[in-house]
C-alpha cells in the first residue's frame, strides 16, 4: 500500500508544478523569487552542457552538492541508528531565524549580509539553540521528546519566517534571496560556496570515519558502551554536532524543510540493500551522492524549480526502487521468500497426508506399484482445508517434481523418491511437535524459525533426546506422530457410524 | 545493616580489599525521588557465583548498574577489587538484559562480540584480523560459531543471549555481571550458560548474577544476595537460601512461597 501512495504522490508533484508553471507565464521574468516557478523546456543542447559539466558554475555545484550528499549519507546513517532522525528535522527549522539575524547583524555592521558563511554561523547558532531548547524541555518538565521537538520546530520556524517579513522591509540591504534556505537554491551558489561546503562534508566524513567504532557501539547498545567506559554524551554531542554542521552546510543546496530527507533517505534506502551497517554506510553515501549530483543538474536545468525539492526526489526515486527491489529487505523479494515458503508448506501437507493417509491403513511396506498405494483425492480434501482447485494445483507442482503420479479417476500416489522425502518430512514434523511439548516454555522462539531441517535448529543432544522419545513410544521403527492422527479417528467414527448403520 | 562492618563477611576469613571483587556500602538509588534500593551493603568473595534474587521491581537490575555506573547513586559507595569502578572497569565485563537493544540493527553475530574489544583496541583504530579471531573464540566457546556471520534478529533468542555472553568473555574479564542471562532461554543454551559460569569459577572469577527462577539457584549458586529494595540476606547459599529469608524477601506471595517451600523440601531430600 504504501508504495503506491509514494507513487502517487511523486507523480502528483510533477504535473502541479507544471500547472503552476502554466499559469504564472505571465508574470515579470525577471523575478528570481521562490514563488516564480516558471519552466522552459530545456533544449537538447541544455542538458548537455549540464550533464557534461561544461559550465564552469555548473561543475562547482554539482561538486558541492555531491559532497554534501556524501556526507548526509554517511552521518544520517548514524543519526537514523541512534533514533535521532527527528532531531535532525527541528534543528533544521530551527536555524531560520538564525539566518535572519545573522543578515540583520552582518548589514548592520556593513558586512555583506548574504555572506555564505556569516549566514551558517547564524543558522547554527540558532540550530543549537532550538537542540539546547528540546533538550531542556525534555529534562526540565514531564514532556516527551517529540512534544518538545514539535513545539521547538514551530516556534523556531514561525519566528524566522516574522523576521524575514521584517528584514524584507529594510532598507539597509536587499533581503531577496534569503528565502531560498527555506527550499534551496544551488543557483545561488558561488565557487566559494561549493568549497565551504565539501570541505565541511569532508571533514564530517572524515570524523564519522574515525569514530565508525565508537559510534557503533553508541547507536546499538548504550547502556554497554557507558559500562565499557566510553564518554558516552560526548559521543553524543559529537554525533549531533556531526549532524548540525551536514545539516548547516545543506541549507543552501536542500533548503531546511527538506534537509532531513537527505540525512534520512539514503540511509534508510540503503538499508534495503544489506545486513552490515558497514555496507550500508558505503550505499548511503553512494546513493546521497547520486542525489545531490543529479539532484543539482536537474535543478540547473530547471533553474526556476527549488533544488531541495529535486535533490529529494530524485532520492526518494532511489528509495522507492530500493525499498521493491532491494536484496535481501526489499518488498518483492519479502513477498516472492513468502510465496515459496506457502508452496513448500502446501507440498509438505500433500506429503505428510499421503504418508499418513498409507501409515494409517498400515499401507507403508507395500510394494509401489499396487493397487492399495493410490490415494483418491476426495479422501485428501477431507484432511486438510483445501478447495478442489487448489489442491489440484498442488498435486500438479508435486507431479512436476516427480514427488506423486497421478493416476485416472483422481487416484495419487507417492514416488520411490516422494516416499523418502515424505519419510523425512513426517519425521521432521514429529520431532518438532514433540520438541513443542516437551520444552513447551522455549519452543515457539525456535519453531518459527523457519527451517524445515530440525538440525539447523536445535542442538544435536536435543535431537537425540526427542528421537529416543519416539522410538519409545513407537514398537516397529516408524516413528509414530505423538498425537493420534486424525485419519485414524475419522476411520474409528467411520467404523462407528457403520456398525450403527447395520444394528 | 547501616554499619560499615558487615557482619556476615566478618565471620568468613578477612580479605583484602584489593581481592573483594565487589564491595558496596551504603548504597541508594533513587529515580525520580522514589528509592529503587535502599542502604544496601554487602561484600562478595572471589571465586564465586553469586546470585541476586528478588521479586520484580525489587531493584535488581538498578543495582547492577549503580554498582557499574550507569545509573547516578544518590548516596553510598562502590568499589571493584578495591578501587572505583571506573579505575577497574577493564576487569569487568557486562551481559545487559537481551532486551535492552534494537535486535534489528545492522550487525552480525561476530560484530556484535567484537565490541567487547571496542575498549581494547582504542579510538579511531579499525578492527583488526586477530580481534575478529578472538571474537570467535568467544562464540565458540558458548557454542554458536555457526552463527557468527547471522544478522542478530535472525538468531533466536538463547543464540542472542550467547552472543551477549561472549561479548563479555572476550574480555577476559575477572568479574561478570549479567542482568537475567536466563530470562526466556531455551535448554541448551541453559545449558551453556551453566557449564560457562562454572569454567568461570574454575578459573577463579567472579560472576554476580540476577536470577528469577528459585529452583535452580541452590544449584547454580554458591552464594546469594536476596534483595528487595534492601538486601534481605546474603551469604552463602545454604545458610542464606532459607524459606524464612524467602518470606521476607517475596512477601507472603502464596505461590512463590509454596515454589521455595517445594524448593526446599527437595534439596533436603536430596542431602
Amino acid at each position: 500500500m504504501r508504495p503506491f501512495v509514494l507513487v502517487l504522490l511523486f507523480a502528483m508533484f510533477w504535473p502541479e508544478c507544471m500547472i503552476f508553471a502554466a499559469s504564472d507565464h505571465s508574470e515579470v521574468q525577471s523575478q528570481s523569487s521562490i514563488t516564480d516557478r516558471r519552466i522552459d523546456i530545456p533544449e537538447w543542447n541544455d542538458w548537455k552542457r549540464v550533464f557534461l559539466l561544461e559550465d564552469y558554475n555548473t561543475r562547482i555545484v554539482v561538486f558541492g552538492t555531491t559532497l554534501l550528499g556524501m556526507a548526509a549519507g554517511m552521518i544520517g546513517s548514524f543519526a537514523l541508528l541512534r533514533k535521532r532522525a527527528l532531531m535532525g528535522d527541528a534543528l533544521s527549522h530551527a536555524t531560520l531565524p538564525g539566518i535572519a539575524i545573522a543578515f540583520i547583524i552582518a548589514t548592520g555592521l556593513g558586512l555583506d549580509g548574504k555572506a555564505l558563511p556569516v549566514l551558517l554561523v547564524g543558522a547554527a547558532v540558532s540550530g543549537l539553540l532550538g537542540v539546547a531548547t528540546i533538550l531542556l524541555i525534555r529534562n526540565m518538565t514531564r514532556l516527551k521528546e517529540d512534544a518538545a521537538l514539535g513545539i521547538v520546530l514551530s516556534v523556531f520556524f514561525g519566528a524566522g519566517i516574522a523576521l524575514l517579513g521584517i528584514v524584507q522591509q529594510m532598507k539597509t540591504g536587499h533581503a531577496a534571496g534569503l528565502e531560498s534556505f527555506i527550499y534551496g537554491k544551488t543557483a545561488s551558489m558561488v565557487a566559494s560556496d561549493a568549497w565551504l561546503i565539501g570541505c565541511a562534508g569532508l571533514s564530517c566524513m572524515l570524523i564519522s570515519i574515525l569514530l565508525n567504532k565508537e559510534l557503533t557501539l553508541l547507536c546499538f547498545d548504550e547502556g554497554f558502551s557507558v559500562s565499557r567506559g566510553f564518554p558516552v554524551v560526548l559521543l553524543d554531542m559529537t554525533l549531533m554536532g556531526l549532524v548540525v554542521v551536514v545539516t548547516i552546510i545543506g541549507l543552501q543546496a536542500v533548503g531546511l524543510i527538506l534537509m532531513i530527507s537527505l540525512l534520512v533517505i539514503p540511509p534508510l534506502a540503503a538499508r534495503f540493500w544489506t545486513e552490515k551497517i558497514v555496507n550500508m554506510t558505503m550505499v548511503a553515501i553512494i546513493l546521497g551522492a547520486l542525489s545531490g549530483m543529479i539532484g543539482s543538474a536537474m535543478s540547473a536545468i530547471f533553474p526556476n524549480l527549488p533544488s531541495g525539492a529535486m535533490i529529494v526526489l530524485v532520492a526518494t526515486a532511489m528509495f522507492l526502487f530500493s525499498m521493491i527491489f532491494g536484496i535481501p529487505r526489499g518488498i518483492l523479494i519479502r513477498k516472492l521468500r513468502r510465496y515459496e515458503l506457502n508452496r513448500k508448506v502446501n507440498r509438505q501437507h500433500l506429503l505428510r497426508g499421503l504418508y499418513e493417509f498409507l501409515e494409517a491403513r498400515g499401507r507403508l511396506k507395500e510394494k509401489q506399484s499396487s493397487e492399495s498405494t493410490f490415494v483418491p483425492l476426495s479422501k485428501l480434501l477431507q484432511m486438510r482445508s483445501w478447495s478442489p482447485a487448489k489442491l489440484k494445483k498442488i498435486v500438479k507442482r508435486a507431479q512436476q517434481e516427480q514427488l506423486v503420479v497421478t493416476l485416472q479417476e483422481d487416484q495419487i500416489r507417492l514416488t520411490k523418491a516422494g516416499l523418502l522425502e515424505a519419510t523425512r518430512i513426517v519425521r521432521e514434523h514429529r520431532l518438532w511437535e514433540l520438541y513443542l511439548i516437551t520444552y513447551a516454555d522455549v519452543a515457539p522462539s525456535k519453531v518459527d524459525q523457519d527451517a524445515d531441517a530440525i538440525e539447523h535448529v536445535l542442538e544435536p543432544e536435543v535431537i537425540a533426546e526427542l528421537e529416543s522419545l519416539l522410538v519409545q513410544q513407537s514398537t516397529e521403527g516408524v516413528l509414530q506422530s505423538p498425537h493420534t492422527i486424525e485419519i485414524h479417528q475419522e476411520e474409528i467414527k467411520a467404523r462407528h457410524s457403520s456398525r450403527r448403520r447395520s444394528t | 545493616m547501616n554499619t560499615k562492618e558487615n557482619p556476615t563477611s566478618s565471620q568468613q576469613i578477612e580479605l583484602s580489599p584489593e581481592e573483594t571483587p565487589v564491595s558496596v556500602y551504603d548504597l541508594t538509588v533513587a529515580y525520580h525521588r522514589k528509592p529503587v534500593i535502599w542502604d544496601v551493603s554487602f561484600e562478595i568473595p572471589p571465586g564465586k557465583l553469586v546470585g541476586i534474587v528478588g521479586p520484580n521491581g525489587a531493584g535488581k537490575s538498578t543495582l547492577i548498574k549503580a554498582i557499574m555506573g550507569l545509573i547516578p547513586k544518590a548516596s553510598g559507595r562502590v568499589q571493584i577489587f578495591g578501587k572505583p569502578y571506573q579505575k577497574n572497569r577493564h576487569r569487568v565485563g557486562y551481559v545487559p538484559q537481551r532486551e535492552s537493544v534494537d535486535w534489528d540493527f545492522p550487525v552480525d553475530a561476530l560484530d556484535v562480540v567484537t565490541m567487547g574489544l571496542y575498549k581494547e583496541i582504542g579510538w579511531c583504530l579499525p578492527v583488526r584480523k586477530k580481534h575478529r579471531a578472538r571474537a570467535m573464540e568467544a562464540l565458540e566457546r558458548v557454542g554458536i560459531a555457526d552463527y557468527a556471520h547471522r544478522q542478530i534478529s535472525q538468531l533466536s533468542g538463547g543464540q542472542q543471549q550467547r552472543t551477549f555472553l561472549a561479548r563479555a568473555l572476550v574480555q577476559n574479564a575477572d568479574l561478570y555481571l549479567m542482568d537475567e542471562p536466563f530470562a526466556a532461554v531455551d535448554a541448551a543454551t541453559e545449558k551453556a550458560i551453566v557449564q560457562i559460569l562454572q569454567e568461570m569459577k574454575q578459573a577463579g572469577k567472579t560472576a554476580l548474577v540476577i536470577h528469577h527462577d528459585l529452583q535452580t539457584v541452590p544449584e547454580y549458586f554458591d552464594y546469594v544476595i536476596l534483595l528487595n529494595m534492601r538486601v534481605i540476606d546474603h551469604g552463602l547459599t545454604e545458610d542464606v537460601f532459607t524459606p524464612e529469608n524467602l518470606q521476607k524477601t517475596y512477601g507472603g506471595r502464596l505461590t512463590l512461597l509454596e515454589e521455595a517451600t517445594e524448593t526446599m523440601r527437595r534439596r533436603e531430600q536430596s542431602l
